[in-house]
């Protein structure tokens, strides 16, 4: 007789051990280290903190690793366990003013003080395979040359002394945490960004070009653009002031954008946000653009009913941890449910037959 | 496995959800947000109901899950085998041993006791939410009690369809108050949950919502005076113990159209052809 399904512990844990094989790939092929993962896939390591919530590029590293390169799989695994973790207390807030820079671009004025910096950027590589890297070439050295020493303001400070940018909002106020608290609609701007820097890149990118293609368009500039390390204070009870405990890499995007004003009040322009950890520029400009997008009410726009105006709609779908579970959650069995729909189905179709004749 | 709390969950985190639970408990039925953690398996397959049964569980519990009715399907075991590993607690087959019965999508066959608590799996725990997607707008449908929209919807089933065309997660209305999702449990379960002697708790993980059906609540399907609710299942007897009024799994057995139906509470199933 047919047997049900049966032997799922059995299953499950084969299948566990055939992955586990299939992780390593031919053991005639050295493996892969965790060193090698952070230095050499540093981008993906960067997504995998910026999408994880927790800054650890070992730890990313490894879970790159236990993912097969799976990304959002291993976001999944850094924030499975960044959940389990004890808070011992909240930083200051870091000054991204005071970052040093690595890159920093602005695409709203030709110089500016603290100067534009290119950085390791793909921009204006041509994108041509190079098969040399094939061959394990190693790469010639770089030009050096020593940093420098002059501060780097943030640019649209510049804007903001001469009233051309609405200024932005001061708080002091110890900002809700997406982590720890239900997320309840609607959410201030504070809470927003915290959902769009563990947001989904590709889903944040897909929003951000909509603006741009006039799904709630808002004429964004790169006001500036700045990848670097930055200090990480926090207070110490017993010391009683801020010691740094360390760095991060950071990346920051501010646009300027399409302005607000009327015949009483002088027209500014208005700021887009974006702040990630590691080097991640497509998601910091992409978080800018739907940020912005996402003040239509509060600067007093129309809601154009584009998505990425949509708070709820985007706050709802932007996590890639949530949705990736959900979504193939449909794998599961679903007999039962099945079972009802064929009954009814069945149901009707026969009424429907009684009645046809 | 010293690495991590009993029952996976830090005690700060367990208070955090006894609270929504006991705020839920209070008001039977009511959506309770809560602050749901990352769980170790993905959003969609269980975490709501892992956390719950995480918060309730004591070491002198003994843990039942299941899914689809069966205690050996995948995911129940995956389940099951979680809360020993992190729990070490007692586990059974058997509905009337356990003391929490965690499960996704049924209710056990054998009538539960008091004392018993089932921790229900919920994908979407918003009975409003396919007529109209904003938890802002369905938050308000349920504090003002407009369940127009959904009076409506059955309606338009039956002018469609000559019934209500809802075979699974069919909407429930709570002491005469707020409508519910009973999770995609058939329909066919819905009588088990009006007056239950066990304490029901709802969790749905990726939506950060919980709610609960104290012991001895009324549960009222939704229907119509002239189109009462009815309890569907298939019209045939379990193939393995020939229990007629259990829900049955259909199986196909061959390409030839053959089919046979046996019980999907696999516990149930067993004990009657032990027997």
């Amino acid at each position: 007789m047919y047997v049900a399904v049966k032997g799922g512990e059995r299953a499950i844990r084969n299948a566990h051990a055939w992955l586990a094989e299939e992780r390593r790939g031919d053991p005639d092929i050295p493996e892969l280290t965790i060193p090698q993962i952070r230095a050499q896939m540093a981008l993906a390591v960067n997504r995998v903190m910026a999408e994880g919530s927790l800054h650890d590029p070992d730890l990313a590293a490894l879970a790159i690793k236990q993912a097969r390169g799976d990304l959002i799989e291993a976001i999944f695994l850094i924030r499975a366990y960044r959940t389990t973790l004890p808070r011992f207390g909240t930083s200051t807030p870091v000054d991204t003013a005071d970052m040093a820079v690595s890159r920093r671009i602005s695409a709203t004025f030709k110089d500016a003080p603290g100067g534009q910096i290119l950085g390791p950027t793909f921009d204006y590589t041509h994108r041509l395979l190079d098969f040399s890297l094939m061959a394990n070439g190693d790469p010639p050295a770089a030009p050096k040359a020593s940093a420098d020493p002059q501060p780097v303001p943030h640019i649209l400070s510049f804007l903001d002394t001469d009233g051309l940018i609405e200024p932005a909002p001061h708080s002091d106020a110890t900002p809700r945490d997406l982590t720890r608290e239900p997320l309840e609609l609607p959410a201030d701007r504070a809470l927003r960004l915290q959902a769009l820097t563990r947001a989904d890149e590709g889903f944040l990118l897909g929003l951000a070009y909509s603006t741009q293609r006039g799904y709630g368009r808002n004429h964004a500039f790169v006001g500036e653009l700045r990848i670097g390390t930055v200090c990480v204070e926090m207070e110490i009870p017993e010391l009683g002031f801020a010691v740094d405990i360390g760095e991060i890499e950071l990346t920051e995007c501010e646009t300027v954008n399409q302005f607000t004003g009327s015949k009483t009040e002088p027209a500014q322009f208005t700021r887009g946000y974006g702040l990630t950890f590691g080097q991640t520029e497509r998601k910091a400009i992409s978080m800018a653009l739907v940020d912005r997008a996402l003040r239509w009410r509060e600067l007093g726009e129309d809601d154009q009913g584009a998505p990425a105006q949509d708070e709820e709609f985007v706050l709802s779908h932007c996590d890639n941890i949530q949705a990736t579970g959900f979504l193939e959650h449909i794998k599961l069995p679903h007999y039962v449910d099945f079972q009802a729909e064929l009954e009814l189905i069945r149901r009707l179709r026969a009424a429907a037959s009684e009645d046809a004749e | 496995m010293s690495d991590y709390n009993f029952a996976y969950l830090d005690e700060d985190t367990k208070r955090m959800i006894r609270r929504a639970l006991l705020k839920a408990v209070a008001i039977p039925s009511y959506q309770v947000p809560f602050a749901s953690r990352e769980m170790p398996m993905p959003y969609g397959w269980g975490t709501g109901g892992v956390q719950v049964t995480a918060a309730c569980l004591k070491a002198d519990d003994t843990l039942k899950v299941i899914d689809q009715g069966a205690d050996d399907t995948t995911n129940a075991v995956s389940i099951r085998s979680f809360f020993q590993r992190t729990a070490d607690v007692a586990v059974t087959e058997c509905t009337q041993e356990a003391s929490i019965i965690q499960t996704r999508h049924r209710i056990p066959e054998a009538p539960l006791h008091e004392g018993q608590i089932m921790v229900f799996q919920v994908p979407i725990p918003e009975p409003l939410r396919f007529l109209e997607p904003r938890e802002t707008e369905t938050r308000r449908m349920h504090a003002l009690a407009d369940y127009g929209l959904m009076q409506v919807k059955l309606y338009e089933d039956i002018a469609k369809h000559g019934e209500i065309a809802t075979a699974y997660a069919y909407p429930v209305k709570v002491e005469g108050r707020y409508v519910m999702d009973p999770s995609p449990i058939p329909k066919f379960d819905n009588p088990k949950l009006d007056n239950s002697p066990a304490l029901m708790l709802f969790g749905a993980g990726r939506e950060q919502r919980i709610y609960a059906l104290p012991p001895y609540t009324s549960v009222q399907s939704l229907d119509f005076e002239d189109f009462p609710f009815a309890a569907t299942k298939a019209d045939h007897s379990c193939t393995i113990c020939g229990a007629v009024d259990s829900y049955l799994d259909e199986i196909i057995t061959d390409d030839a159209g053959g089919r046979m139906f046996v019980c999907s509470d696999t516990s149930y199933c067993s004990e009657r052809a032990a027997s």
